[in-house]
């Protein structure tokens, strides 16, 4: 059987969580593979559309890595992406799918290290909650017609 | 503006049933403003709907448009070209949006994906609340321009009822007299004598008591 290897998008603010991922490459700290970084100029900047289409589109866990607390370049972005991320999680339970699939996380742009833990933590949480189910759906259904069809 | 809220998600996915392609349209006016049907929550429902039916080892065809005003025949016939495509239509424009698709496009189902709420303002991020009820005869001028119809629980149009208490409504302790916002209004604009001006009985036949309305202006038409 195929191991399963989740993908996961972070959607990284500039003034934080990004740096804190590159100081955890000049650290040479190691992380998950897993994790594809996008980068954006603040966590509030990050709509409920783009955790969806990611989520729509694949993606087996979304992070929205943002700035602590009170230390949003954009004064509070943050806070913003917080309701934003609680809203989609919302949805999620109404599709019936874990909301534990998308997290807002905080951090500095000095906590290489924190960075490379929730990168590890959330790869390893997503991995025990299996592939979106999603895309499970999809396959399911096409490999349900691959075996009927060669009946 | 009017305002609005999206639907339950189960309740719109039942409405669409087994239809599979969907043309999704928005309004760029009210239902933008208050976030419950512009561009940015058609492209999140759109989304909903999609991961729903993919986990059930579908996909469906959603052409996702929003319109600049959905009550407007001449942006409605923007969605001509694509009605064909269409097994079902499904609106987030308030219910005037949604008439006015059925009104051009007869043959054709749709469903309303929000809730269509009331005429109100933003108090703040997040809050809207109700203003005006579309009386026909407004009456503004003589309270302060606080309207009681709207924001009075029983429209009362010469002062509060018994249940008044500081300041608040008798129906609940976030909800505010409207005739205490009223008093502190005129007090405010020192012209409390106009309190004790009654208010003639309303003559309802302006408001839905005189049936569906309609405005026809001749040097328009
Ligand atoms: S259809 Fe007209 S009234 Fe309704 S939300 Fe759009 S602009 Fe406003
Ligand atoms: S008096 Fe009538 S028109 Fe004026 S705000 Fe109140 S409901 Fe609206």
């Amino acid at each position: 059987m195929q191991t399963f290897e989740p993908v996961i998008v972070a959607f990284c603010c500039h003034y934080c969580a990004y740096t804190a991922a590159d100081m955890a490459g000049s650290m040479r700290l190691s992380y998950p593979a897993n994790v594809k970084i996008v980068r954006v100029p603040c966590s509030g900047k990050v709509d409920t559309i783009h955790m969806m289409k990611a989520l729509e589109k694949g993606a087996d866990g979304v992070l929205v890595a943002g700035c602590l607390d009170g230390d949003c370049h954009f004064k509070n972005g943050n806070t913003k992406a917080v309701r934003r991320v609680a809203l989609v999680q919302e949805t999620l339970k109404e599709l019936g799918i874990e909301p534990e699939r998308l997290s807002m996380v905080t951090m500095s742009a000095g906590m290489g290290t924190r960075f490379a833990q929730i990168a590890t933590d959330f790869t390893e949480e997503i991995r025990k909650l299996g592939p979106n189910p999603v895309c499970a759906g999809i396959e399911a259904k096409a490999a349900a017609g691959a075996v009927a069809k060669a009946n | 503006m009017i305002t609005a809220e999206r639907k339950p998600l189960a309740e719109i996915i039942d409405c669409i049933g087994e239809n599979r392609r969907i043309l999704l349209v928005g309004c760029n006016e009210c239902v933008t403003v208050c976030a419950a049907g512009g561009r940015k929550e058609v492209a999140t429902l759109a989304s909903a709907l999609q991961m729903n039916s993919m986990r059930h080892g579908k996909t469906l065809d959603i052409r996702e448009m929003t319109l600049e005003r959905q009550c407007d025949p001449e942006y409605v016939e923007q969605l001509a070209p694509f009605i064909d495509q269409a097994d079902v239509i499904v609106s987030m424009a308030c219910g005037c949006g949604v008439q006015e698709v059925v009104r051009r496009f007869r043959n054709k189902r749709i469903y309303p994906a929000v809730n269509t709420k009331f005429m109100g303002a933003s108090e703040g991020p997040g809050v809207w609340a109700e203003r005006c009820h579309g009386c026909g005869n407004c009456l503004l001028g003589l309270t302060g321009g606080i309207c009681p119809i709207a924001r009075c629980s029983k429209s009362l149009m010469n002062g509060p009822c018994g249940g008044s208490s500081k300041g608040k409504c008798e129906i609940g302790s976030d909800v505010d007299c409207v005739w205490q916002l009223i008093w502190d209004r005129l007090k405010e604009l020192g012209i409390e004598d106009q309190y004790e001006n009654v208010i003639m009985a309303k003559d309802w036949s302006t408001e839905r008591g005189g049936g569906p309305r309609k405005i026809v202006r001749e040097d328009l038409a």
